[in-house]
């Protein structure tokens, strides 16, 4: 099985590097290391979240939320620091505040989601597409219909996060990686891995396993929840701001991202290390089309929809032939 | 069903002998999805608040929609259920709002469109009209003076609509035979997330530039944040549009890179209130169009245009 090459294992990879050779001929900037570290950063967003994605999609789950989660808790970093910036001053004390407070806020919003759909026993979609209106409005509130902005004198601190890095390779794409690196263990070597796997599946032969399936589950939005926490720490420094469109369709990018890699939309298996091909393909499709003249900005949605079916059907075709 | 619909039955012959005393004003604007819309949400809050003071026997339905269709449904309960004498409506989109627009017309009801018209003309009886040419126009001309000598440029776009349609051809038709070039185009959706990642590939396409028509003071804060990071130096300023306060406050303080805005007022919105208001009250009138003009703001006369209370 491994040492077989499965074809349908590389047909991501092949959309992937299909995608790389087209930009690359379209455009000589295209491979620079400007516009490299430019898609891999702004990729950070989506492939954070979409990685917790994954474990919540394996395990027979969805969130509809993660978007205006994303934007909720953005607005509240924001206010948190603004509001204690008197009292501790512009420096990396109120940063990491500003980190917990997502950290936390991310915890508490996928804990909220778990519940009730393993507590209170309601559909995913209908408690995610709840809490999806709900975090949209709050921010709305919060910010009065308008703009969150962090403020002026905190920016130029918490700018590196986003900016900044180490030997050259920004923070959101380290981040990023850590993340990737340490769901593919996860889903592959730990037991909640394959427990999450089993419960997506066929719950009620995990169940008998001894799987505790509404522990597993919980988990996947709790993790999905903090995940969510992480991308916004990336986000907030990048323009100091969060509004009510903030993070909007955030949540079909990362489901996307996580179908094409190929883990199944209805449960039972999840490959991380798709998801984040997936993110990449997006990210992308989005680049080229900006770097590239002669196609109408109208049509960009268009060619996204044809590469995202074509990338899944790359997989399938595959499978049926392999 | 059967006791809602004898509800509204109810409902709608019992409020006309109360209508006597108060007229309803219904007001139906889309949600703050962005940055003009909050400020449009802001000001028509705040007229609403201080004309009910105003005026005691008026009464207001404000509703805000996220979408065309929910609009329709907005119009539609104000017509049923609150027995409306004058609606202010700002359209989401000129299509799908004119029939049920022109209903309420047809019942008598007063009608005021704002900013966006309908599709089928003479329905209304007062339109506050946005001048989207003219912003388009008016930003060109600054374009034209600020680069006499022509130069290189892209801009952005807002989300694909007649107004953005407008404002484009506007801009265009101003810079003809200028010698300025626009290099390219793409929208930024009046976002400022999707605004910079656009003009980071702009910046990654095109290693020479001279300014950049954001064309929204949204859009404009995604792309001065792109040029920061990727520190570029040739951009000699970037033009957004609107009249957001923080960067109407820049103008006015002398940054280089945003020396000049153009304005679209949200609170447009605030006009239409009121003159529907003053039409319902009193004899003067108000039929006809008002046309509300796209000013060019330097720092000059920055200080006019900023308010420091709107959210935007």
């Amino acid at each position: 099985m491994m040492a077989k090459l499965d074809l349908r294992v590389l047909g991501p990879i092949l959309a992937l590097v299909a995608l790389i050779v087209v930009g690359a001929l379209l455009n000589s900037n295209f491979l620079s290391a400007g516009n490299v570290t430019n898609v891999l950063s702004r990729s950070a967003f989506i492939g954070i979240i979409a990685v917790g994605m994954t474990f919540v999609i394996t395990s027979g789950g969805l969130d509809l939320s993660v978007g205006s989660m994303a934007a909720f808790i953005a607005g509240l970093m924001i206010l948190v620091m603004n509001g204690l910036l008197p009292t501790l001053g512009p420096g990396v004390a109120l940063v990491l505040v500003g980190i917990l407070a997502a950290l936390l806020a991310g915890t508490v919003a996928g804990f909220v989601n778990g519940f009730l759909i393993t507590t209170m026993r309601i559909e995913a979609f209908i408690v995610t597409l709840g809490t999806m209106g709900i975090y949209r409005s709050l921010v709305t509130w919060l910010a009065d219909g308008g703009t969150l902005s962090l403020d002026f004198g905190m920016r130029t601190v918490i700018r590196p996060i986003y900016f900044g890095g180490i030997l050259g390779i920004s923070w959101p794409i380290i981040v990023f990686a850590l993340v990737a690196i340490t769901g593919e263990i996860v889903m592959r070597r730990a037991a909640f891995g394959r427990h999450a796997a089993a419960v997506g599946s066929n719950d009620q032969v995990a169940r008998y396993s001894s799987v505790n399936v509404d522990r597993v589950r919980m988990l996947t939005y709790v993790f999905l929840g903090l995940l969510v926490g992480v991308a916004t720490i990336m986000y907030v420094p990048r323009l100091g701001s969060a509004s009510s469109s903030t993070g909007v369709l955030w949540e079909l990018e990362a489901i996307a991202a996580v179908i094409i890699g190929g883990t199944m939309l209805k449960g039972g298996f999840g490959r991380v290390w798709g998801t984040v091909i997936g993110v990449l393909i997006l990210s992308l499709i989005d680049n080229i089309l900006n770097l590239t003249d002669g196609v109408s900005p109208y049509l960009n949605g268009a060619i996204q929809g044809v590469i995202i079916i074509l990338a899944v059907i790359l997989q399938r075709e595959r499978k049926a032939g392999s | 069903m059967k006791h809602l619909a004898l509800a509204t039955l109810m409902a709608a012959t019992a409020l006309p002998a109360l209508a006597q005393d108060t007229k309803v004003i219904g007001v139906s604007i889309p949600a703050a999805t962005h940055g003009w819309a909050g400020g449009m949400n802001f000001h028509a809050q705040e007229a609403v608040d201080r004309l009910e003071e105003v005026y005691p026997e008026l009464d207001f339905v404000l509703a805000t929609a996220s979408d065309p269709s929910k609009q329709v449904n907005d119009i539609e309960d104000m017509l049923a259920t609150r027995n409306i004498s004058a609606l202010v409506v700002l359209p989401f989109e000129s299509e799908p709002l004119t029939s049920p627009v022109k209903a309420v017309a047809d019942s008598g009801a007063w009608v005021t469109v704002v900013d966006r018209g309908l599709a089928q003309e003479g329905i209304e009886d007062l339109y506050v009209a946005g001048d989207n040419p003219g912003f388009g126009r008016v930003s060109g001309e600054y374009m034209v003076s600020a680069l006499p000598e022509g130069g290189k440029i892209v801009a952005l776009r807002g989300i694909p609509t007649t107004i953005d349609n407008e404002r484009v051809e506007g801009f265009q038709a101003a810079i003809e035979g200028s010698g300025i070039e626009i290099l390219d185009m793409e929208h930024g959706n009046w976002n400022r997330d999707d605004s910079f990642t656009v003009m980071q590939d702009f910046l990654s396409k095109h290693p020479e530039l001279d300014a950049v028509w954001a064309s929204d003071d949204d859009m404009a804060i995604g792309v001065l944040a792109a040029i920061e990071a990727a520190g570029r130096d040739d951009i000699q300023f970037v033009l957004g549009g609107a009249g957001m306060k923080e960067m109407i406050k820049r103008t006015a303080d002398g940054d280089t890179m945003i020396p000049a805005n153009v304005t679209y007022p949200p609170s447009m919105i605030a006009t239409a209130i009121e003159m529907t208001a003053v039409g319902l009250t009193s004899t003067a009138p108000v039929a006809g169009t008002f046309t509300i003009g796209s000013v060019l703001v330097t720092q000059d006369n920055a200080m006019e245009f900023y308010y420091p209370d709107s959210p935007f």
